[in-house]
């Protein structure tokens, strides 16, 4: 019998369009919109673009760090060095957060995976601990308590000037453009590359090496080679959107920048809500968290503790998060990654 | 009746292990279940002591449904499995591996830890080695004493002759009649027919997870037995 | 003479992190589960015996006492009703649980009893101290080194000794065989957890005693009290004493050092021993 292997449905295929549609509104989109707009879109962007790294070494590739602080901390610290010690343009200088995070994930890699399942997470956090006691020793970068942007790095950002004059902005809001652009461009990029990784080889043997490490290897899948793809380029992208977040903030301490809260507990919340080991899920659970923290942020620790609630409910109740009762319910799958066999003329 | 089945299905996801399976057993009665690889004995097994579960009435124990019991309430009915592979602790020594059997149930019989040295001498001498460290006969000694600490109404004993030499086979099938005096019933599961057929009073035979035949051990003929085996009519 | 005593002080240290780890070693040694709210619910047990010590009048201790069975009725009923309902071969769902749950715990307590530090006051027992000749060392942390060692210690009796601790190695072993044997593996399970919060609460009595504690504190000592495990080599409990101690040396010594040192060393002196020793210094043969 004649057959094809296929991971295309009809969904994703309207989805595909709908996507290109969409990356083309959020280009034009700050034509029109707001600054706040601009702003939540940042934030989401970002936080997505997070998620997604995170449920691909955790949800696809079962290695469950709950060390990512460390990437985007020393992401955005290796951009602020760029600016300030070097007196790099804050743009180019997110490059080099992308740098730092990559030089750290080697040791980072080869210290955890010397740790086996749940081990593997604290290890991480070990080392984004380390991390953060290192960074905060470095005097010129403010030590324990930070430092800012210099405001002459600020006001002459590349393209600030051209989006001024573009959309009519002031600095300020132009700023934000520039790095909204920048996160859409991120948090593009990073679900085209997981995608197209997913449905590739690699991905094939990412899944194997998840379900059965030893099973993998047996049938000739390199399982730590693969492992190390994924750790690092999910490392790398992580700085590169830590550098991006703090071009933004303009002023980092290593509390903030190495927040397991906020960069490591709010993403992973973000997966597990939408739906670990798919690529909707992070979609889904991100509009979620922002709604809820919109609403719900003033309450501080209430709406913390609520959020941690939330999570243990849904790994209890939907372990497949929010995206998993959509495609049980429906069968949709918009990122198709599953292989199917089709008999043609069946 | 000890224990009937009645219609008991199972199945592993998309696959079908067992099509409606009728069996019983009376109290005292050792009944001998043969089958070749993959008729579905083990799965039988696994669906009496409650590692699997199925509906409550498929499966009764002195008339209550106790199907949907889980494994630990199975045994404490009474119920003891010698599993296929033997399963003793790695972790527990030779003797602690032998209280364990009987740490939930003790039961009224006769099976008590010297009882359980003087079926099986060399056990106690063994008795402070880890338990996997013993050869495969000795280990299958072990997993057959550890069941009687509970002294249970109805011992499942499951491939106990798998991968030994049959000498010692033969001494492990030596301690059946013991076993049967002190009362209790046994179902032996087993791939070597001659020797299943030498213990039994009767005799299931199930292919591809049905019973093919069911007979008095006394009546049966090699002609039977391989029909049912192997399902050709020779 | 300045580096003994720096030496002596560490190994006392090495107590409370051992006491930190004994309960994280025991839950994963029975059932492959980290739990990664373990830091939180020290520092949520210290806050129990602050209630306490605060609504009675209590001494600590005496305050722990009561402390203890409450704390293994929520450990029993966090495995009762929440872990065990996602204790399998994937190691995700519990992780994320405990997880959630860590974050979960501290804003909660941060509601409840807010940022501000807080102590047990236990007395002339702070101050006091035993002159050894060469080093004087505190009452407190000779306590807390003693303690450690009974609890190991016990730990030890009740795994090798009796039938609760066969269940625990048999379940450990292989579960489904132990429910042959009539053991349900939950409650063994449920059984495990709440006695690893009773020695939770005997850490979060000297953390208490010896030092202050907030609600933020709580990951902090998750990390220590795992690398006391890892050092030491998974499952083995005289080991998570020695790799206690080895933190705790480092620390007292980075601390000489510089003081800003002090938790950086003890991070590196586990970085050092996972580079050589990557199962640790006592592994388990059988794993």
């Amino acid at each position: 019998m004649a057959y094809t292997v296929t991971t295309r449905t009809r969904a994703s295929s309207i989805a595909g369009i709908i996507a290109l549609a969409l990356i083309a509104f959020g280009l034009v989109l700050p034509a029109f919109a707001s600054r706040s707009l601009i702003q939540d879109l940042f934030f989401i962007l970002t936080m997505l673009t997070l998620a997604q790294l995170w449920n691909l070494i955790a949800g696809f590739g079962g290695m469950v760090s709950v060390g990512q602080q460390a990437f985007v901390g020393i992401g955005a610290y290796a951009m602020f060095a760029g600016v300030i010690l070097m007196g790099w343009d804050p743009v180019p200088a997110i490059l080099l957060g992308g740098l730092a995070a990559f030089l750290l994930a080697i040791p980072m890699a080869f210290f955890a995976f010397r740790l086996t399942g749940a081990y593997f997470a604290i290890g991480t956090w070990v080392i984004a601990e380390v991390t953060r006691l290192l960074i905060a020793q470095w005097k010129t970068l403010g030590g324990g308590t930070g430092t800012s942007l210099p405001r002459e790095a600020t006001s002459d950002i590349m393209g600030v000037g051209a989006i001024a004059s573009l959309f009519d902005l002031r600095d300020a809001a132009a700023r934000d453009v520039l790095a909204y652009w920048l996160a859409l461009a991120l948090a593009v990029g990073t679900m085209a590359a997981i995608y197209a990784l997913l449905r590739s080889r690699t991905g094939l043997a990412l899944a194997a090496v998840r379900d059965n490490d030893n099973a993998a290897r047996s049938v000739g899948v390199d399982a730590a080679r693969v492992k190390w793809l994924v750790f690092l380029s999910a490392a790398t992208m992580t700085g590169l959107v830590g550098a991006l977040i703090y071009v933004q903030t303009a002023r980092i301490s290593p509390d903030a920048a190495f927040s397991v809260t906020n960069w490591t507990a709010y993403v992973i919340f973000i997966a597990v809500i939408g739906g670990i080991g798919r690529l909707e899920g992070p979609i889904i659970g991100v509009l979620v968290f922002w709604g809820l923290q919109t609403a719900f942020a003033d309450y501080g620790s209430w709406y913390l503790l609520a959020l941690g609630l939330l999570a243990i409910a849904t790994m209890l109740f939907a372990p497949r998060g929010l995206w998993g009762l959509i495609a049980d319910r429906w069968g949709i799958a918009l990122f198709p990654v599953q292989r199917r066999l089709i008999f043609e003329g069946a | 009746m000890l224990l009937s089945v009645q219609g008991l299905t199972a199945q592993y996801g998309q696959f079908k292990a067992l099509f409606g399976i009728d069996l019983h057993v009376a109290a005292g009665e050792c009944v001998a279940i043969i089958g070749a690889n993959g008729a579905g004995k083990t799965t039988l097994m696994r669906s009496i002591t409650g590692v699997l579960r199925n509906a409550p009435e498929m499966i009764r124990h002195n008339e209550d449904p106790i199907g949907a019991l889980p494994a630990d309430l199975i045994l404490q009915r009474g119920i003891a499995m010698v599993p296929e592979g033997r399963k003793l602790f790695p972790s527990l020594t030779v003797e602690e591996n032998l209280r364990i059997g009987g740490q939930v149930r003790r039961g009224t019989g006769r099976w008590s830890l010297d009882e359980i040295y003087s079926l099986f001498p060399i056990l106690k001498d063994r008795r402070h080695s880890p338990g996997t460290a013993l050869s495969g006969g000795q280990q299958q000694m072990v997993a057959i004493g550890r069941a009687l600490m509970s002294n249970p109404e109805l011992l499942l004993c499951d491939e106990i002759s798998l991968g030994l030499a049959p000498v010692v086979i033969r001494d492990i099938y030596a301690a059946l009649p013991a076993i049967r005096a002190s009362g209790a019933a046994v179902v032996i599961v087993e791939q070597d027919i001659a020797r299943a057929l030498s213990v039994a009073d009767r005799v299931y035979c199930l292919m591809e997870g049905r019973v093919t035949l069911q007979a008095p051990a006394k009546d049966l003929t090699r002609e039977a037995i391989h029909a049912a085996y192997f399902g050709a009519t020779a | 003479m300045i580096w003994i005593d720096v030496l002596v002080q560490g190994i006392l240290l090495g107590g409370l992190y051992a006491l930190f780890a004994a309960g994280l070693s025991l839950v994963f040694g029975i059932m492959r589960l980290v739990n990664l709210a373990h830091g939180d619910l020290i520092v949520f047990a210290a806050f129990a015996i602050l209630l306490i010590t605060g609504s009675t009048g209590l001494h600590p201790f005496l305050a722990a006492l009561l402390a203890a069975p409450l704390m293994f009725a929520a450990g029993w009923a966090l495995q009762r009703f929440v872990l065990n309902r996602v204790m399998g071969k994937d190691i995700l769902p519990p992780l994320l649980i405990t997880f959630g749950l860590s974050v979960a715990l501290q804003n909660g307590m941060l509601e409840i009893f807010s940022a501000d530090s807080q102590r047990l006051a236990a007395g002339p027992l702070e101050s006091a101290s035993i002159d050894l000749g060469p080093v004087t060392v505190g009452t407190m942390p000779l306590l807390t080194f003693a303690s450690a060692v009974l609890v190991i210690f016990a730990l030890n009796r009740i795994f090798y000794t009796t039938a609760l601790g066969r269940a625990f190695r048999a379940v450990s072993d292989d579960p489904t065989t132990a429910s042959l044997m009539g053991i349900n593996p939950k409650s063994v399970f449920a059984i495990a957890t709440g006695l690893a919060m009773v020695i939770v609460t005997i850490a979060a009595l000297y953390l208490g005693m010896r030092s202050n504690f907030d609600p933020s504190i709580g990951p902090a000592r998750l990390i220590y009290a795992f690398e006391a495990v890892i050092i030491g080599g998974l499952g083995s409990l005289w080991g998570t004493l020695l790799g206690g101690a080895i933190i705790g040396v480092a620390q007292t010594i980075g601390a000489q050092l510089n003081p800003e040192w002090q938790i950086l060393a003890g991070h590196l002196a586990f970085l050092a021993v996972l580079l050589i020793r990557p199962r640790g210094l006592f592994p388990r043969a059988v794993d």
